[in-house]
């Protein structure tokens, strides 16, 4: 038996997209592209955020929804890309895009410094070495000048395309979309590829994979640096967006918002992920009528979620 | 030169010694049977030779390369593969993206490719797909292909894992009690499997297992364990016939 054609291999390849979830899907963007032109500044605003939101939950369910890894500092990723933008536009006078590829390559690096060592260990060593690492880069970031400090970074340049300078909360909420959709793209294109499946092998039987030939410990690590790099972009969009950046945007709180959109919406599937990152983004503004009750309210919603929908509300078919 | 040697193998927990200076080797192309009492130490022995225990001295050489001491991964892909005795599939996924499983380490393609859909990997996804969907021919479960693995039978999952483990193509395939569990016609059937697993596509097969009939059947040189020690090597008729083997473990079976 070599790897001759065989009639069997007839079996095709699953499209990106099914086709009775593809008229949702469009219907879904229809109404993403139209919003800014019938919703007000603060609509679209909360908009941008969610979207925002869906990048960052997309990137972190890879590692915890695809190779069930736990982790705690989603964040430090988050703010690694946005200093990295910060820094290299406002003190050395970069063009936005470049500052990409390098906020990229610092989240790699990171995430190999983290990781490699880390990702041998039992799983949850994971959590707690995480959990420290978001921390730390939160400290770093408040205490170096170059990263200004507790007060942050400001007059971080916007970026431009063809000459066409992003201002408004319409560009940004546009830029934000298109990345979510290359996410989404991103996602789909590797879930259902060899790495993905390994991560899937990787999640549902640790010993199994390996004995068939998985090498683990870089199956995990390559999706701790993809989830890395994921938040590194979002964290560059953000800080040209904000145009000033400060250590607390990239708490432990920050990292729990962004797993809970993922366990929320029920880890490993996108259509999941994506609501449970909206929910997170607009909680908090549904609820601003609770005033100082809100955090109760919201861990009340929350709770009643996880309750009468403990897999998340749009389980992943999987289990 | 035998295809897998196993010399002076040697494996303790603690105090307990589990593999004590354990010698044998099984040549290309045979269907070999390792048997002995529960918690003789075979499953230990499969652990050594698979990578997920390291064994405290002794060598292992698969054609004739030193494996010892390399992780899991690293020996499947230099051809030994196996089946666990409690069935280890990744149940919540489907049956032919189990099969896949085994072809992981004979592709290379990572995420970069399959981001930008390159035609490379794309013909590769296909590959995979029709190696996965020719083992699960091979073990007659194709039609659940699409099935979750956790919805087959006892019987279907056992073959299953078979599929899985021969997708990495193997040079040696090791089956840690591929009977248990089964009636008997599913055990008729297994012992064709068998066969046919050597005779059709060349693996080499050791299985270990507790049923005697099936052993006899189809083993051409059976070791047998006992409290960590190799006590017989040889063909069916002559284990069947040494006192020790009668003693220590046919002689407590039926
Ligand atoms: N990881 C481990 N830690 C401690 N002891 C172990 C471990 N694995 C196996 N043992 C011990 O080694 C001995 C041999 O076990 P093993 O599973 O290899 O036996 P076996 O011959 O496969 O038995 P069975 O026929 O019941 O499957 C047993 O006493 C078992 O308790
Ligand atoms: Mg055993």
């Amino acid at each position: 038996m070599s790897d001759g054609a065989s009639t069997l291999s007839a079996a095709p390849q699953p499209p990106l997209v099914r086709r009775s979830f593809l008229l949702w899907a469009l219907a879904a963007l229809a109404c993403a592209l139209a919003l800014p032109h019938f919703a007000n500044a603060y609509v679209t605003e909360v908009a941008t955020t969610a979207l925002l939101y869906v990048v960052l939950c997309l990137g972190l369910n890879i590692v915890v929804g695809y190779a069930g890894l736990l982790d705690l500092g989603y964040a430090a990723f988050f703010a690694v890309g946005a200093y990295t933008t910060g820094i290299l536009t406002s003190e050395f006078g970069f063009n936005f895009w470049l500052t990409i590829p390098v906020a990229m390559a610092a989240a790699c690096l990171a995430g190999i410094i983290i990781g490699a060592p880390t990702l041998r260990l039992r799983s949850d060593y994971l959590a707690i070495v995480t959990l420290g690492f978001g921390e730390i880069v939160r400290i770093i970031a408040r205490n170096l000048d170059i990263t200004g400090g507790a007060s942050g970074l400001v007059g971080i340049e916007r970026p431009e395309i063809l000459g066409f300078k992003l201002m408004q909360v319409q560009h940004f909420y546009y830029a934000f979309l298109a990345l979510a959709l290359l996410a989404v793209f991103v996602c789909l294109s590797v879930e259902r590829s060899r790495m993905g499946r390994a991560w899937f092998y990787v999640r549902y039987d640790e010993d199994a994979a390996a004995g068939i030939g998985i090498n683990r410990v870089s199956a995990k690590l390559q999706a701790y640096m993809m989830g890395a790099v994921i938040a590194s972009v979002a964290g560059c969009l953000y800080a040209a967006k904000m145009t000033a950046i400060s250590p607390e945007s990239f708490t432990f709180n920050q990292s729990l918002l962004i797993l809970l959109g993922v366990v929320l919406g029920g880890m490993g599937r996108i259509p999941g992920v994506v609501l449970g990152a909206i929910l997170v983004a607009l909680l908090p503004e549904v609820l601003r009528g609770a005033g100082t009750y809100r955090p109760l309210v919201t861990a009340v919603a929350l709770l009643a979620i996880m309750l009468f929908r403990p897999n998340g509300l749009w389980p992943d078919k999987r289990g | 030169m035998a295809l897998l040697e196993v010399r002076d193998l040697r494996l303790s927990f603690g105090g307990l010694k589990v593999l004590q200076d354990i010698s044998f080797s099984v040549e290309k192309g045979a269907i070999n049977s390792l048997i002995g009492p529960n918690g003789a130490g075979k499953t230990s022995l499969f652990n050594c030779l698979t990578g997920f225990y390291k064994p405290k001295g002794g060598s292992i050489r698969l054609g004739g390369r030193p494996i010892t001491g390399l992780p899991p991964h690293r020996i499947t892909a230099l051809g030994l593969a196996r089946t666990f005795q409690n069935i280890r599939l990744f149940k919540e996924m489907s049956v032919l993206e189990n099969a896949m499983s085994g072809q992981h380490c004979r592709s290379r393609h990572g995420i970069v490719s399959a981001i930008l859909h390159l035609p490379s990997q794309r013909r590769e996804e296909d590959r995979i797909r029709a190696a996965g969907m020719r083992w699960l021919d091979f073990v007659g479960i194709a039609e659940h292909a699409h099935r979750l693995a956790g919805g087959l039978s006892y019987g279907d999952q056992r073959r299953l894992e078979l599929a899985r483990a021969l997708a990495s193509t193997p040079e040696i395939i090791l089956l840690d009690e591929p009977a248990a569990g089964l009636n008997e016609r599913e055990k008729l059937d297994l012992v064709h499997l068998i066969r046919r697993i050597r005779d059709e596509t060349g693996v080499t097969v050791l299985l270990i297992e507790h049923d005697m009939g099936l052993v006899m059947q189809v083993s051409e040189k059976i070791v047998v364990f006992d409290y960590g020690q190799k006590i017989a090597d040889g063909t069916p008729e002559a284990v069947r016939a040494d006192p020790k083997v009668i003693e220590a473990y046919l002689g407590t079976e039926d």
